[in-house]
């Protein structure tokens, strides 16, 4: 299955002297042996190398989880924050900095769970930056504990039959909070998730873009989902609602672009300030 | 050409992908036989590129006929290894690589239209087929690792 986008839309071959290795930091990853997240970091740097960006015009930004190391993986810039919080660190660095190509990171706990409140807004603010969530339906580092896309029958130790619990959509909530681009990809896919987040970067303002990148630790039935999952039979669609219906029947395996608004990015410029910093300490002076 | 050229690109840095991963989780042992298994791919791609005289790897068309999976047919799936896999492991996993080679270029042959391409489909089918029995020899000389090599006494998941 080539899932590899071939329409003009898509981004051009590697700028001269770049190249995925470019990006690949000297340092090894300590993730489990399998483990998706290798895939999608070499993923990440081919699309930096098709974007053409250096490395010193681009910043990565991670919360907390195996998927928030990846920042030191990598020869850009890199925040490796506080849990849940990658979002907001990562708009304060574009307003003020919107020079850099920022790139954010995580999983679905950091994203979605405790995250999930910088999720909506930062959709919301539709601030030019891409959003690349690395999904297993698990807390993995933290040892395979429930997250929100946990399916509500996933039987463990910890929830006895399964949660009951009804899952997260994480696409249809980012297309509903108004995020301009909303994709989903998988890990096994590396290519075809190369040019997904190649063309989210190069959209403007928040791309969204929903990894499945399998835990073979804690979810090893996870190796299945590269004979599950299958190219979106659609191509992408800028009208919201559309892809609202298409998201709201998606069975969450579905790959490629599924939203590409028109929607203008929050402006980038930080406004002049009114005072100097020195004027405004003056008025809280003791 | 540029396909087979690609393929022992991309099954050369799989294996230094997966000897780094062992290195990294202390199964040095693996770790050297993945690194071998890099050089021996990283040698098929000079030899290509040695036949074909080009100084870099050409980039392949869009129209490139589709391979089975996602990637190219020699590289192994990055969840296809265990952190406490064996040498015969490693050997399985190199067997399946070649095998869906050569299924690649007997498919290429097959569907090919023009002569010249179907020929070097041909050859390259050999070649793959070769490197099936070469692989199939290797493991008759490596130990079959025992029902429970993948018991961990301290295992990661938590159960408490």
């Amino acid at each position: 299955m080539n899932t590899t986008v071939t329409d003009p839309a898509a981004p051009a071959p590697a700028a001269a002297g770049l190249t995925a290795a470019s990006f690949k930091s000297a340092y090894k990853p300590i993730w489990c042996p399998g483990c998706g997240d290798f895939t999608v970091l070499s993923s990440v740097t081919k699309a930096l190398a098709i974007m053409g960006v250096p490395p010193k015009d681009c910043a990565v930004v991670s919360g907390i989880g195996c998927s928030s190391r990846i920042p030191a993986y990598t020869t850009c810039y890199g925040f490796h924050g506080v849990h849940g919080r990658s979002l907001a660190a990562a708009t304060g660095l574009k307003v003020a900095r919107p020079d850099l190509q920022v790139l954010v990171a995580g999983g679905d706990g950091d994203g979605y769970s405790i995250g999930g409140n910088h999720f909506l807004h930062a959709c919301r603010r539709n601030v030019d930056m891409t959003y690349l969530v690395m999904d297993n339906h698990v807390y993995g580092m933290t040892k395979g504990q429930p997250s929100p896309t946990t399916e509500p029958d996933w039987d463990s130790k910890l929830s006895p039959g399964g949660t009951g619990v009804r899952v997260f959509n994480p696409l249809v909530v980012a297309l509903a909070s108004g995020a301009n681009f909303v994709a989903r990809a998988f890990a096994g896919d590396l290519h075809g998730t190369a040019d997904i987040i190649a063309r989210a970067m190069q959209h403007p303002g928040f791309s969204f873009v929903e990894i499945l990148s399998p835990c073979v630790t804690f979810r090893p039935e996870q190796r299945d989902w590269r004979k599950l999952v299958h190219p979106a039979e659609v191509h992408a669609t800028d009208d919201a609602g559309r892809a609202a219906r298409r998201l709201m029947t998606d069975d969450g395996l579905n790959i490629g672009v599924l939203y590409a608004g028109d929607r203008p990015p929050y402006p980038a410029s930080v406004r002049q300030p009114r005072c100097s910093v020195a004027e405004l300490e003056a008025e809280f002076a003791l | 050409m540029a396909q087979a050229l690609q393929m022992e690109l991309d099954a050369a840095q799989r294996y230094n992908d997966f000897a780094d991963m062992m290195e990294t989780h202390n199964n040095a042992e693996v770790g050297q036989w993945f690194r071998k298994m890099a050089l021996i791919e990283g040698k098929h791609a000079t030899q290509i590129m040695a036949e074909m005289g080009w100084q870099q790897a050409p980039v392949l068309p869009a129209s490139a006929p589709v391979f089975e999976g996602f990637e190219t047919p020699e590289t192994a799936p990055i969840d296809e290894v265990h952190y406490l896999m064996q040498p015969w492991h490693v050997l399985q996993l190199a067997l399946a690589n070649e095998e869906r080679a050569e299924r690649f270029f007997a498919r290429l042959a097959s569907v090919a239209t023009v002569d010249s391409v179907r020929k070097a489909a041909l050859e390259l089918q050999q070649e793959e087929h070769e490197h099936v029995e070469l692989v199939k020899a290797w493991m008759l000389k490596v130990p079959q690792p025992d029902s429970d090599w993948d018991h961990d006494p301290d295992p990661p998941r938590y159960d408490d």
